[in-house]
C-alpha cells in the first residue's frame, strides 16, 4: 500500500516548493490537483499513531494528539496546543513532510 | 474522561407523561435540572450557547453511583426452563466464527462460574480449535480441544459429547467447505477424570458464558463473535450418524426422544425469542439484539429474502459489543408539567465544574395528546440521530481526514466512546469483528446527541452535525419569535399522518436521512392533503429503516445494494429482521428522495461550504415572494457557521428521472465546492475521472420549491449547512430572509402561487 501511494505522488507535482507555499497560504479549502494528491497521501494512513486534534477549549483551542488505532485504547495527547486550526494543520504538514522527505520546513 | 453519563427511557413525552432518567456518576452526588435547549452551539462567532432553566421538581441533588453496561449478545434460557444436564450429554451446532483468534468464546454454555461446574462448548483460547470445558467443582475443571485452528468466516459443524459411563469426551470439528492446507478438521477423543457433573441453577447460554446476575441483567464473559445456527442438546453421547440426524428439521423421532433442546433461530425472526422446537419447549430470551435474518449454514444463494426461505436463515450473528438496553436503575423521573410548552428540552446533570463533569439528556416535550399548540411543527429526526448514535468513525475511520479535508477533531465524549465500546456504536460503525452495525438503540447514553458537542463531520467553523446542528433551527425559531411545536419522527411512525396533519407547516432538521415506511407514507399523505413542508437540509429520505414490533427505542438499517455506505450488508442479508422489508436506500425501494422532496443526494464533502447563485425561476411572478427582500444579484448564503456557507456538507439535486415533479421551480443552485466534495456512488454506474467539486456538475445543491395538491407545497434547501447560516449578522442575512419568507407564507395558509 505504501508503495502504491508513493507512486501516486511521484506523478503528482513538479515543483514541491509551490505546493508547500500553497498549503501554507490556505491549509483548508480549495487546493490545486497537485496539492490535493499530496494531501491525500499524507492523510490516508491507517489509524495507528495518526495525528488528530483534541478540543481543549470549545472553538478556541485544540491540543495535538495521535489515535491509537486500537479499539478501546485512548488517543495520546501530545504537548502542542493551538488556538487556530490552520496552525495545527501547518504543524502536522511539517511533521509529515519531514517523515516523507527528511526535510525540516521552517515554521514560518 | 467523562465522569457522568446518562440516558432516558423516552425521547418524547406529552404533559402528564413521565420520563425516567438513568445516570452513571463517578462522584458521590450530582445536581440535576431541566433546561429548555435553544442553541447548543458554543461558537463565539455565532449566537452562542443558550439554554433556559425550567422550574420542575427534578431540580435537586442526587446520590451518584457508577452504572455499567454489559455489552455482548447471547441467548439465555433460565435454569427453571433449561434442560438439566447431570450425566451424559451432547452439545452441537453450526458456527461461523468471525474472530476465532480473540480468546475463549462460548458457543453452548451450561456453566456455573461460582461453583466451577457444568459444561461449555467453546472456541478455545489461542484458537486451538473447538473445545469442551467440563467441571465438577473447584480444582476439578478440565478443558479438551481438537487442536485444529478454525478459519474465520467459514462454516463448521461442531459438537462435543460426554459419555459418563466411559468418561469419554468426543469433539467434532467439521468444516462445511474444504480448503487445501487449512488443517481445520478433526475429531478427537479424550478421557475425562470424572463421571458426574453436579447440577447447578445458572442459566444455559448460547454465544457467551454466564458470569453472574447484576441488578436485573445478566453479565456474561467469553462472548462469541459470529453466527451460530441450530444449537442442540441431547441427553446422551450421540454417535456421528445421530449428530447428523439432529442437524436438520424435522428431527427424526427416534433421536427426538433424547433431545433436551433443539433451538431453531429461523422461527419468529421478527421476535425476541429463541424457539425450542423439541417437545420440551424451553425457549430462550435473546439479549442485546444480535443480528437476525442472517444467512445460515445451508443458504444456497437462490433466495435473498428470509421470508421466502426462512429455513435457510437459521443463523443469529452474535457480537461481543452488541447492546440494546443498558438496563440501568432509575435515578430520577420527570412527569411533564401541564404548563410546559412543547419544545426541545434536556435534563442537565452536573457533578463538578469541568466539562467532563457535565452531561445532558435531551428529550422532547410534545403538545398535549391529540392537540396542537402552534401552526408550525418542528419534526425532530430521531431515527437519524439513532443511526449516528455513538458514532465511532471519529476513532476508527482511516478515511476520516480524507473526507474532512483536515485533521479530525476529537472531544471528551469521543474519547469516552472510543474507550468504552460497551456503550455500543452507531450504524456507521462496524462491530469488533468487522461486521456492520445494523441496529441502534436509544436506551443507552448517546454521547454525540448532546448540546455543546462538536463533530468531525461538521465542516470548519462551528463543526456541528445532526442533533446539535439542528439547534441552529430552534435558535432561529426562538430568535424570530415563532410559536412552534416539536414532535419526533417516532410520533410520525406510530400515529401516521395524524401526528402532523393539523399543522400548517412542518420543518425538518438539517439531515432527516432515515425513514420507516410508516414515516414516509405519513409525510406523503400530508403533502397530498395540502400540507406544507420545509426541508431545511439534505440527504433526506435516503435510507429505509424499520422499528421493532415489540421492543421500544431501537431501529434497524441494512446497508444493502447501493448508496454511500460505511459498511456493506453481506449478500442475502438485505431484508430487515424486524419487519421482513427489503432494506437499503429508498431509491432502491422505488421511492427516490426526489419523489418526496423534489431533490435527492448527489454529493458530499466535509471541509468548507459554499453559496448559491439565483436562477431564472426565482424571478417568476408566481414565486417571487420567496425572494422578497433579496437582490437578484446576491449570492445566497455566502456566509455561515457551518463551513462559511449555506451550501455544504451533503447536497441534493433535482433529477426528473428520479421523480422531481414537473412543477418544480429551481430557485438557486450552488457552485464553487472544493474537490473534497465528490459525487455519490449510486450515481456512478461506471466510474470515471473528475468526480470532485472543481470538475463535476453533479456536485451542487439545488434550492427548489414546488406546489403539491390541495394548496400544499415543498421548499427544499438541499444543503445540510443551511441552518448554520440562519443566525449570521444577528439573523439579518438572505438565508434567514428567505427561510422567513417561506415559513410566513406556508404558515399563513394563503395560496403558494401568486
Amino acid at each position: 500500500m505504501a508503495e502504491k501511494r508513493s507512486q501516486a505522488i511521484r506523478w503528482s507535482f513538479h515543483d514541491e516548493r509551490d505546493l508547500i507555499e500553497e498549503f501554507k497560504r490556505s491549509p483548508i479549502g480549495h487546493h490545486s490537483p497537485g496539492l490535493q494528491r499530496l494531501l491525500n497521501h499524507m492523510r490516508g494512513s491507517p489509524m495507528a499513531n495518526k495525528y488528530c486534534v483534541f478540543e481543549t477549549k470549545p472553538n478556541r483551542e485544540w491540543q495535538l494528539a495521535k489515535t491509537s488505532g486500537v479499539r478501546g485504547k485512548p488517543s495520546k495527547l501530545i504537548g502542542k496546543r493551538f488556538t487556530r486550526r490552520v496552525d495545527a494543520e501547518w504543524y502536522v504538514f511539517r511533521q509529515r513532510w519531514k517523515a516523507m522527505t527528511g526535510e525540516t520546513l521552517p515554521i514560518r | 474522561m467523562m465522569k457522568i453519563t446518562a440516558y432516558a427511557d423516552q425521547i418524547s413525552a406529552a404533559p402528564g407523561e413521565t420520563i425516567n432518567f438513568m445516570v452513571n456518576c463517578d462522584a458521590p452526588k450530582f445536581k440535576a435540572d431541566v433546561v429548555k435547549l435553544i442553541c447548543g452551539d458554543e461558537n463565539p462567532d455565532g449566537p452562542g450557547f443558550k439554554e433556559q432553566f425550567v422550574r420542575t421538581p427534578v431540580t435537586g441533588s442526587y446520590k451518584g453511583r457508577k452504572q455499567v453496561i454489559h455489552a455482548g449478545s447471547f441467548v439465555q434460557i433460565d435454569a427453571t426452563d433449561s434442560p438439566q444436564i447431570d450425566g451424559s450429554f451432547t452439545f452441537q451446532a453450526f458456527i461461523w466464527p468471525t474472530t476465532p483468534e480473540k480468546g475463549q468464546q462460548g458457543i453452548i454454555s451450561n456453566w456455573s462460574d461460582r461453583h466451577q461446574t457444568g459444561a461449555s462448548l467453546l472456541i478455545t483460547p489461542e484458537n486451538d480449535g473447538i473445545g469442551l470445558k467440563i467441571g465438577a467443582g473447584k480444582g476439578k475443571v478440565q478443558l479438551f480441544k481438537t487442536g485444529k485452528r478454525l478459519l474465520p468466516n467459514e462454516w463448521y459443524f461442531v459438537a462435543a459429547s460426554f459419555d459418563s459411563n466411559s468418561k469419554t469426551i468426543t469433539l467434532v470439528q467439521e468444516p462445511l467447505h474444504t480448503h487445501m492446507r487449512a488443517n481445520d478438521s478433526g475429531t478427537r477423543r479424550h478421557k475425562c477424570k470424572f463421571s458426574k457433573i453436579p447440577a447447578h441453577t445458572e442459566p444455559l447460554i448460547f454465544g457467551a458464558q454466564f458470569k453472574r446476575p447484576d441488578k436485573g441483567r445478566t453479565a456474561c464473559v467469553d462472548h462469541f463473535n459470529g453466527k451460530i445456527d441450530s444449537p442442540r442438546i441431547a441427553s446422551r453421547a450421540l454417535n456421528r450418524a445421530e449428530m447428523q440426524a439432529l442437524k436438520v428439521v424435522p428431527i427424526d423421532a427416534e433421536i427426538m426422544h433424547d433431545v433436551l433442546g433443539a433451538w431453531d433461530f429461523s422461527v419468529d425472526i421478527m421476535g425476541t425469542t429463541a424457539t425450542d422446537i423439541s417437545p420440551n419447549r424451553q425457549h430462550g430470551r435473546i439479549i442485546n439484539l444480535p443480528a437476525r435474518g442472517m444467512t445460515g449454514w445451508n443458504w444456497t444463494g437462490e433466495e435473498m429474502c428470509w421470508r421466502h426461505a426462512p429455513e435457510q436463515y437459521g443463523a443469529i450473528h452474535f457480537h461481543d459489543d452488541d447492546v440494546y438496553d443498558a438496563g440501568w436503575q432509575v435515578d430520577f423521573s420527570l412527569t411533564v408539567p401541564h404548563t410546559l410548552r412543547s419544545g426541545l428540552y434536556a435534563a442537565r446533570l452536573r457533578c463538578g465544574k469541568t466539562r467532563e463533569e457535565e452531561d445532558y439528556v435531551p428529550f422532547v416535550v410534545l403538545p398535549p395528546r391529540g392537540k396542537t399548540t402552534a401552526k408550525i411543527c418542528y419534526l425532530l429526526p430521531m431515527g437519524s440521530y439513532m443511526a449516528y448514535a455513538n458514532e465511532n468513525m471519529v476513532n476508527d475511520a482511516q478515511i476520516g481526514q480524507l473526507l474532512g479535508g483536515r485533521l479530525v477533531e476529537h472531544n471528551r465524549y469521543d474519547e469516552y466512546r472510543g474507550i468504552h465500546r460497551e456503550y455500543g456504536s452507531s450504524c456507521y460503525d462496524t462491530h469488533s469483528d468487522g461486521s456492520g452495525v445494523c441496529y441502534s438503540s436509544r436506551l443507552r447514553p448517546i454521547l454525540n446527541m448532546r448540546p455543546k458537542y462538536r463533530s468531525w463531520l461538521g465542516a470548519e467553523g462551528s463543526s456541528l452535525w445532526q442533533f446539535n446542528a439542528d439547534t441552529h433551527i430552534t435558535d432561529w425559531l426562538e430568535a424570530m419569535n415563532y410559536d412552534y411545536d416539536v414532535i419526533t419522527d417516532e410520533e410520525l411512525h406510530r400515529q401516521g399522518v395524524a401526528a402532523i396533519e393539523q399543522y400548517k407547516v412542518v420543518l425538518t432538521g438539517s439531515h432527516p436521512e432515515y425513514h420507516s415506511k410508516e414515516m414516509y407514507d405519513a409525510m406523503d399523505a400530508y403533502q397530498q392533503r395540502g400540507g406544507r413542508l420545509m426541508y431545511l437540509g439534505a440527504n433526506g429520505w435516503y435510507w429505509r429503516i424499520a422499528y421493532h414490533k415489540e421492543l421500544p427505542g431501537v431501529m434497524e438499517v441494512r446497508r444493502a445494494e447501493g448508496g454511500i455506505r460505511a459498511w456493506e450488508a453481506r449478500t442475502g442479508e438485505y431484508y430487515h429482521s424486524f419487519t421482513g422489508e427489503y432494506g437499503g436506500l429508498w431509491r432502491r425501494n422505488g421511492r427516490a428522495p426526489q419523489k418526496i422532496v423534489g431533490v435527492g443526494f448527489t454529493a458530499q464533502g466535509f471541509d468548507i461550504s459554499s453559496y448559491y447563485v439565483q436562477q431564472p425561476d426565482s424571478r417568476k411572478r408566481e414565486v417571487r415572494w420567496i425572494m422578497a427582500g433579496i437582490d437578484k444579484n446576491e449570492h445566497i448564503g455566502d456566509l455561515g457557521l457551518i463551513g462559511g456557507g449555506a451550501a455544504g456538507l451533503e447536497l441534493d439535486r433535482v433529477d426528473p428521472l428520479q421523480g422531481t415533479p414537473p412543477a418544480t421551480y429551481l430557485l438557486a443552485q450552488s457552485e464553487n465546492h472544493t474537490d473534497i466534495y465528490l459525487v455519490v456512488c449510486e450515481e456512478l454506474l461506471i466510474n470515471y475521472p473528475g468526480l470532485g467539486g472543481h470538475e463535476n456538475e453533479l456536485v451542487r445543491a439545488d434550492l427548489v420549491f414546488y406546489p403539491t395538491p390541495n394548496g400544499g407545497g415543498v421548499f427544499s434547501t438541499s444543503s445540510i449547512a443551511w441552518p448554520g447560516s440562519l443566525s449570521h449578522n444577528n439573523y439579518k442575512n438572505n438565508v434567514s430572509r428567505m427561510t422567513k419568507n417561506v415559513l410566513n407564507r406556508f404558515a399563513s395558509g394563503k395560496p403558494l402561487l401568486d
